[in-house]
C-alpha cells in the first residue's frame, strides 16, 4: 500500500501533537455580543461608517425607495442598469433606463457594459460600516454587484445589527457571501488611500427606515 | 488508512533550497545593505508610523478588545489542539459541496499539484490573489518554468512582480516603492500605457485597473490563499480591500485555493471574532472593504470547480516544538512588522523569507529549520531583533514572540557546538572567578583603546570577535577600569557628593510624608 500525502500529513499532525503534549484551551467569549441598539442608533452608526468609508448613504422610507432610486441613476447618468432576478419590482418603478434582469446564462464579463446595478443586501454590521451578500434571489450571483462600477445597494434598517458578532449569527454559512466595507479601496502607494482599483469604485447605500 | 507505526517520529521541516523561505545571505550581512538605502528608510518610516497610528485608533475604539484577543489566542490554541480531526471534518465539508481536496507534504508537491490542476483547464494563463502561502512555495516561479504565466491581481503584488522584485511587508508588499518609482516600473513593463502618467496614486490606480480588467474577463483560472477555512461548515474565505480578490474568486471557471494547514478555524462562529482582530490590527480599518466567503460551488454563481490545496511544508515541524508552535497561530495580520524597531529600519527583504519582521523570524525557522552545519542564513533570523516587546503587545492573539526568539537562540547555540562566543564566555568566566587575574584583564584591556582611534568606536575586531564588531559598532575600552576611577580622588569626590545628594532627599521626602 503506497502512503498518500493525506495519510502522511495527517501522520505527521498526530505525531506532531504527541510530541509536544498539548495546552488545555477553553474558548472565554467575554467580547461583547448579542448587543442590540435603537432604530436612530443603528441608522447613525451605520451612516457615519458608511460615509467615513466615502460611501453615499441616502435613508428613506420604503415607500420613497423608487423614487430615491431613479434619482441617483439620473444623477449619474445610468442609462443601462443590470439586477437580480428577484429583485423587487416596484424598486424600479420610476427608472425610465433600460433594465437588465440578470441570469446565469449571461456572460459575466458582459456586465461590464453595465452603467451599475442594484441589489438588496442580508445584514449590515453598523459598528464596522458592513453590507452583507449572501446570493439571495434579490442579491443575485456575485459577479453582478462587483463588475459593473456603480452599486447601489438597498438595506433594510430592520436588517442591520450592532457589531460583527450580531451579524455573523444571522449568516446562512453555506450561501456565497460578500462583505462589503465602502467601494473598492487601495492603500498600496505609500498609504494613501485610492477608492477603486478593480471593485465598483462608487457604492450608494439606500437605507429604509421602516423597513 | 493510517498505520500506527509505534514512536512519533519528528515531523520535516520544509525542504531546503525550494521555495521563499530562506534568503541567500544571513540578516546583518543583508541588513547592513538595506540600511544604507536611504529611500528604502524613508518610505517603510513614513508608512509603518501611518499604519501603527491608525491601528491604535480603531483597536482603542473597541471597549472589548483585550477579550477579542484572549479569545482569538484560545481558538488557535485549541485548534492546534484538534487539528487532525477538524482537518479531516473540513475535507468533508468542502467534498460534501461539490469541492476537492488535495494534501501536500511540501512546497514542491503542491506546486506540482496546481500546476497539474491548471494543465486541465488547457489555460496557459492564471490569475492570482495575493496568498503568502504560494510566495512561500514559490509556486510563481514554479509555474513559469513550465510554461503557465501567473498574473498578480493585487495592485502592490502587481507592482513587485513588474519589477521583477521580491515583497518586502506582509500587508503592503511594495510598501519599499515610493510613488515616482512606480510610475516608472509602470511605463516601463505595462505595454501600452499612457506615457504621460504621473505619479499621482489614484492614477497609478486607474492604469493598473485597465491593465488587469482584460485579464479577469478572459482568464479562466485563479488561484487564491484563505485567511480562514471553516472546519464546521466547509467555508473558506478571502480578506482584501481592492476587489481583485471578487474578480479571481468569482469570475474563471476553475478556482484553485491554496491553505496552510495552521488556517483552519473550527467554528462559524469564530469568525465573529477574527473579522474584528484582523482588519483593526492589520489595516488599521474597522473592516477591510471586501471579503468573501465561499462554500465548496455553488451553482449559477462563481467557479463551478473548485479545489483546496491543504498545505505541510514544515508546519507540522512547527506544531512538535511545545514553544515553537504558538507562531502557528499568527493570522498574517503584520501589526507586529509595523511595530517592530528592526524592521522599520532594515525592510523586509533583509529577512529573506516570505515572513519578515519579528513573526518571520520565529516562523522562518520554525519552517525551514536553521541548519548550523550549512552556515544557514535563517540561523541569523533568531537575532535579529532587539527583544523589545512591541510585537507581543501588538500581535491580536497573543503571540509571546520574544520569548520564542529567546528559545531559538538557545536552540541555535545548542545546534552549533563549540563556537567563538562559547570559547569567549568561558574564558571570561574563568578569569572573573580570579580577581587579581580580572585586574590585570581590565588593564590590559585599556590598551584597546588605541583600536578605536580618535573616533571611540571600533568597526572591525579580529576574528573570532569579528562576528560581533560586523553588525554593531563596538565602544573602545576607557581609560581607567571602574574600580581605577572609584580609587582615584575624583572618584571619591563624585561618591561623597552623590551621598549627601541622597541623603538630602531622603531628608526631603520625609518633610513630606509630615
Amino acid at each position: 500500500m503506497t502512503t498518500t500525502a493525506r495519510d502522511t500529513v495527517l501522520g505527521r499532525v498526530r505525531d506532531a501533537l504527541a510530541l509536544a503534549p498539548v495546552p488545555t484551551a477553553t474558548v472565554p467569549r467575554g467580547y461583547r455580543t448579542g448587543r442590540t441598539l435603537p432604530d436612530d442608533e443603528r441608522l447613525a452608526l451605520l451612516t457615519h461608517r458608511l460615509v467615513d468609508y466615502k460611501a453615499k448613504v441616502y435613508p428613506c422610507t420604503g415607500d420613497r425607495t423608487a423614487e430615491v432610486i431613479a434619482e441617483i441613476m439620473r444623477e449619474r447618468g445610468a442609462r443601462r442598469i443590470g439586477v437580480p432576478d428577484g429583485l423587487d419590482e416596484q424598486w424600479l418603478g420610476a427608472y425610465d433606463g433600460e433594465v437588465q434582469r440578470d441570469s446565469a446564462d449571461i456572460p459575466a464579463p458582459s456586465l461590464d457594459a453595465l452603467d451599475g446595478v442594484v441589489t438588496a443586501s442580508a445584514v449590515s454590521c453598523a459598528e464596522t460600516g458592513t453590507i452583507f451578500l449572501d446570493g439571495s434571489p434579490d442579491q443575485g450571483r456575485r459577479a453582478l454587484s462587483l463588475v459593473p462600477d456603480l452599486h447601489v445597494c438597498v438595506v433594510d434598517l430592520s436588517s442591520v445589527v450592532a457589531g460583527v458578532p450580531e451579524a455573523v449569527a444571522r449568516l446562512v454559512p453555506e450561501r456565497p457571501t460578500t462583505l462589503i466595507s465602502g467601494p473598492s479601496a487601495t492603500s498600496d502607494i505609500e498609504l494613501e488611500r485610492v477608492e477603486g482599483v478593480h471593485g465598483p469604485r462608487n457604492l450608494v447605500v439606500v437605507i429604509r427606515t421602516d423597513a | 488508512m493510517s498505520t500506527f507505526l509505534g514512536m512519533p517520529a519528528a515531523p520535516p521541516r520544509s525542504p531546503y533550497g525550494t521555495g521563499n523561505l530562506r534568503g541567500d545571505r544571513k540578516f546583518p550581512k543583508a541588513a547592513h545593505d538595506e540600511l544604507r538605502n536611504e529611500q528604502l528608510r524613508r518610505n517603510l518610516g513614513r508608512a509603518t508610523r501611518t499604519i501603527r497610528t491608525k491601528r491604535l485608533g480603531v483597536t482603542g475604539e473597541l471597549p472589548d478588545w483585550e477579550q477579542l484577543r484572549d479569545a482569538g489566542s484560545a481558538i488557535k490554541t485549541d485548534t492546534m489542539n484538534r487539528l487532525p480531526e477538524l482537518l479531516e471534518q473540513l475535507e468533508q465539508k468542502v467534498t460534501e459541496h461539490g469541492g476537492t481536496v488535495h494534501w501536500a507534504r511540501d512546497g514542491a508537491e503542491a506546486n506540482e499539484i496546481v500546476a497539474r490542476l491548471i494543465r486541465a483547464t488547457g489555460s496557459s494563463d492564471v490569475i492570482k490573489v495575493k496568498s503568502m502561502a504560494t510566495q512561500e512555495i514559490g509556486l510563481n516561479e514554479h509555474l513559469e518554468s513550465i510554461g503557465i504565466t501567473p498574473y498578480e491581481t493585487d495592485l502592490a503584488e502587481l507592482i513587485v512582480q513588474l519589477a521583477d522584485d521580491k515583497p518586502s511587508h506582509i500587508l503592503v508588499p511594495a510598501i519599499h516603492r515610493n510613488r515616482d518609482e512606480i510610475r516608472q516600473i509602470f511605463l516601463d513593463e505595462i505595454p501600452g500605457v499612457d506615457p504621460d502618467l504621473d505619479n499621482v496614486p489614484a492614477h497609478l490606480a486607474a492604469a493598473a485597473r485597465v491593465h488587469l480588467r482584460e485579464k479577469f474577463m478572459t482568464t479562466k483560472v485563479a488561484v487564491s490563499g484563505a485567511n480562514f477555512g471553516i472546519a464546521e461548515t466547509g467555508t473558506l474565505s478571502v480578506v482584501e480591500s481592492e476587489g481583485n480578490g471578487r474578480m479571481c474568486l468569482t469570475l474563471p471557471d476553475t478556482l484553485i485555493t491554496v491553505m496552510g494547514i495552521e488556517k483552519v478555524l473550527p467554528r462559524y462562529q469564530d469568525l465573529e471574532v477574527f473579522l474584528q482582530l484582523l482588519p483593526r490590527s492589520s489595516t488599521g480599518e474597522r473592516m477591510n472593504p471586501y471579503t468573501s466567503m465561499w462554500t465548496g460551488v455553488t451553482p449559477g454563481d462563481g467557479p463551478q470547480d473548485f479545489h483546496l490545496v491543504l498545505l505541510d511544508n514544515g508546519r507540522t515541524a512547527a506544531l512538535a516544538d511545545t514553544i515553537g508552535r504558538e507562531a502557528l497561530n499568527c493570522i498574517r495580520c503584520s501589526a507586529c512588522l509595523n511595530v517592530c524597531p528592526v524592521y522599520e529600519r532594515t525592510g523586509g527583504h533583509a529577512y529573506g523569507s516570505t515572513y519578515p519582521g519579528p513573526i518571520g523570524a520565529v516562523l522562518t525557522p520554525q519552517l525551514a529549520g536553521m541548519d548550523a552545519a550549512k552556515d544557514d542564513p535563517n540561523s541569523s533570523l533568531p537575532y535579529a531583533s532587539s527583544l523589545c516587546g512591541a510585537c507581543f503587545d501588538a500581535c491580536p492573539v497573543k503571540i509571546d514572540i520574544p520569548s520564542m526568539l529567546v528559545e531559538l537562540r538557545h536552540q541555535h547555540t545548542e545546534q552549533s557546538g563549540t563556537t567563538a562566543e562559547k570559547l569567549a564566555m568561558k574564558a571570561a568566566a574563568g578569569v572573573m572567578k580570579r580577581p587579581k587575574l580580572f585586574t590585570a584583564a581590565q588593564k590590559g584591556a585599556a590598551l584597546g583603546r588605541i583600536a578605536g582611534g580618535p573616533s571611540g568606536t571600533i568597526s572591525h575586531l579580529p576574528a573570532p570577535l569579528s562576528g560581533w564588531s560586523d553588525s554593531r559598532d563596538t565602544a573602545a575600552p576607557p581609560k581607567q577600569t571602574f574600580r581605577a576611577w572609584l580609587a582615584s580622588a575624583e572618584g571619591a569626590a563624585t561618591m561623597s557628593a552623590a551621598a549627601e545628594e541622597g541623603a538630602r532627599r531622603t531628608a526631603d521626602d520625609h518633610k513630606e510624608d509630615r
